[in-house]
């Protein structure tokens, strides 16, 4: 019977039905950070449990970490002690850290695929809502909280229900100047914020079909936004080959016996989704988001909903979100002053979004009325980036150069918004008070973008940008 | 928390928050997740929904003294959605409240408010707007969220509320802490593990 990867791979990982009538799922990659895991460490010791499968079982630190003066101790104490609970919690408990003096420290969903943690078929889960990141390698991989990563770690299992499928089909090929992150705001302005709720979105379709792996994990990574708690596309030769030669995939025979394995779990023909939605691509521009939520976007060339136009149920959620931005109905969003770009975060903070911005950066410097910083996701983005001459670029464009980590993308260290600032932001949430300023106001858009808005002071569509040769904007 | 106790019934006032989407970032802001704890949290809770409305002369439902003592909330669609932070219903519960009723709550958020024995049930957006009209103009009306017949009622209403039926069990049946369910009979475990290829080695395929 034809089934999707979804179902395969759930199969795959379930134990049994517990008696309270959920099912007992086996976890093949657990991910451990900073922020969510000190309670659950706590409750194990409390409990005397021990840690079942460390050797599945991976910790970084990127929530709370300066990317500015990474001289330990760190000049906040409260970050420093969240370090010295997961250095101590990762030592008793026998679990790999990739710390700062690792070389391979950064956001938990840059460096589970860079490393080739992250394979298809796994079912892999973290103290973060963003694992979804992980399932553009055709893994189940989903965000738990505090409680559940003590489930985890004590019984490498989670009890879960099963979630319905909705395919995703994009067709068609992206215009130039639009990217992964529009594709996936388009969806979810689209399917709104909770229209993936119950659901596992599996993506495909040629356009997801020709993404580079940065690409899909781009699009899955939001999947969260859009209310579903997985995002997945099926595994292909893209996937193998971003995935061999990597330092934790098999190698030699044995890859070639996991990629035979991995090709067998993709959807089948004719599987049994519980619905399909197609897009078209080439519809597809470069999109902004403009309110509180990232399904209140629009296209770069549009104009700010009217709420007397939208249904009944909405129109209330809209007024908030303009009054809140303090943005008028029907204005359009390009032309929007900015005052900060900040271009990273588990979103878009690869070495491929690093090379996008770049090219629109070169030659070019920041607006004077601009704070502009560019945070590398992972230490080995950073090298990558370095050895390119990347940092040289954004440095002379009058970017700020930073180590890397989550950053102003939920603001846990210092990189902040003030007052109310506006940013052009890379990342994934515009919720109000998100970058650290409970006043200050997001605009989500492509790395592209951000690079385009940095050097105009507002946000323009990038599209008529690299129409034009370098210089005309400096 | 490791003895986890059945959870028939809440009874006790409500206080409504109104408005769809409320994210967890509104609700505990990234700030205050700088904790190995979660301690204090409860101070905390919408903290700065609470302090825009202050600033406007308005007053958040949660700062308004006769709601004090609330132990069900209210809230309207997709409430919790965003981060997979156990801080948000967390700080919640350390506020005082012992159950949620809502029109439909994030996917995260539910499963972490189940982990701790926090029930989230769900209810027409109709039969909300009477209820939370009814707690409004008496804050001091008992709710009695009843799970096992599946009913809120406060005064003369009673309306029908949901919840999937193996998280209705789990509480009734006081096994919503499943760590001890996924460590018995740990065999059945091992034998899925060592069927999987990644974890016990590619000569299996």
């Amino acid at each position: 019977m034809a089934r999707t990867l979804f179902q395969k791979v759930w199969d795959l990982h379930r134990v049994r039905t517990l008696s309270n009538g959920q099912t007992q799922l086996y976890i093949g990659l657990h991910l451990v950070h900073e922020v969510t895991s000190p309670q659950a460490f706590a409750e194990l010791r409390d409990r005397g449990w021990r840690v079942r499968a460390p050797e599945r079982t991976f910790a970084t630190l990127d929530h709370i970490v300066p990317t500015q003066a990474q001289v330990r101790p760190f000049l906040d104490v409260m970050a420093e002690s969240m370090t010295e609970a997961l250095e101590r919690n990762c030592r008793e408990f026998g679990i790999p850290l990739f710390d700062l003096a690792s070389g391979r420290q950064g956001i938990v969903h840059v460096i589970g695929p860079e490393m080739g943690l992250t394979q298809p078929g796994m079912t892999i889960a973290c103290g973060d809502s963003h694992t979804s990141t992980h399932g553009a390698f055709g893994a189940i991989a989903f965000g738990i909280g505090t409680s559940q990563v003590r489930d985890v770690l004590a019984s490498q299992c989670l009890a879960m229900t099963p979630l319905k499928v909705r395919r995703i089909e994009v067709t068609g090929r992206l215009a130039s100047g639009v990217y992964a992150k529009d594709v996936i705001l388009t969806i979810i302005g689209r399917l709104g914020v909770k229209g993936g709720n119950g659901h596992a979105y599996e993506y495909a379709g040629e356009v997801v079909d020709r993404m580079t792996m940065d690409e899909r994990m781009t699009i899955c990574n939001m999947s969260i936004e859009g209310g579903a708690r997985i995002g997945y596309v099926n595994p292909d030769e893209t996937t193998f080959q971003y995935l061999e030669g990597r330092p934790y995939a098999p190698t030699g025979a044995d890859f070639e016996r996991a990629k035979t394995w991995w090709r067998g779990l993709a959807s089948d023909p004719g599987a049994p989704w519980d619905d399909i939605v197609v897009l078209d691509g080439s519809k597809i521009t470069p999109t902004v988001t403009w309110g509180i939520n990232p399904g209140q976007s629009v296209g770069v060339d549009d104009r700010l909903p009217e709420p007397g136009a939208a249904p009944a149920g909405e129109r209330a959620g809209l007024a908030e979100a303009l009054e809140f931005m303090d943005f008028r109905a029907g204005q359009p969003i390009a032309g929007t002053k900015i005052d900060v770009a900040f271009l990273g975060s588990c979103t878009n903070g690869r070495i491929s979004d690093l090379r996008e911005a770049a090219k629109v950066v070169a030659g070019h410097k920041v607006s004077p009325h601009v704070r502009a910083l560019v945070v590398p996701g992972s230490q080995s983005v950073a090298k990558a980036a370095e050895r390119e001459g990347l940092d040289e670029v954004f440095r002379q464009a009058g970017f700020e150069w930073r180590g890397a980590g989550c950053s102003m993308c939920l603001a846990m260290n210092p990189d902040r918004l003030q007052g109310r600032e506006v940013c052009a932001s890379s990342s994934n949430r515009n919720f109000k008070g998100r970058q650290g300023s409970p006043m200050g106001r997001t605009l989500l858009m492509s790395p592209a973008m951000v690079a385009a808005a940095a050097v105009a002071g507002e946000v323009v569509d990038v599209r008529s940008w690299m129409a034009e040769p370098a210089g005309a904007h400096a | 928390m490791s003895q986890a106790s059945k959870i028939t019934r809440v009874v006790g006032p409500a206080v409504a928050v109104r408005g769809d989407d409320i994210d967890t970032d509104r609700i505990i802001p990234a700030r205050y997740l700088k904790t190995i704890t979660f301690d204090g949290l409860g101070d905390h809770v919408f903290e700065d929904d609470r302090q825009q409305l202050r600033e406007r002369g308005a007053v958040h439902p949660f700062d308004v003294p006769a709601h004090r003592g609330a132990a069900i909330l209210l809230v309207q669609e997709n409430f919790g959605c965003g981060s997979s932070r156990e801080h948000a219903p967390q700080a919640i519960a350390r506020w005082g409240i012992h159950a949620i009723v809502g029109e439909s709550f994030a996917e995260i958020f539910f499963g972490n408010a189940l982990m701790m024995g926090l029930p989230c049930a769900t209810a027409s957006r109709a039969d909300l707007d009477r209820l939370m009209a009814a707690s409004e103009a008496n804050p001091a009306l008992e709710f009695d969220l009843d799970l096992e017949r599946s009913q809120l009622t406060a005064g003369d209403i009673a309306v029908p509320v949901t919840m999937p039926e193996a998280v209705r069990t789990s509480l009734l049946t006081g096994n919503w802490d499943a760590t001890g369910l996924l460590l018995d009979r740990y065999e059945e475990v091992e034998r899925v593990a060592a069927k999987l290829p990644y974890v016990s080695g590619w000569n299996v395929v």
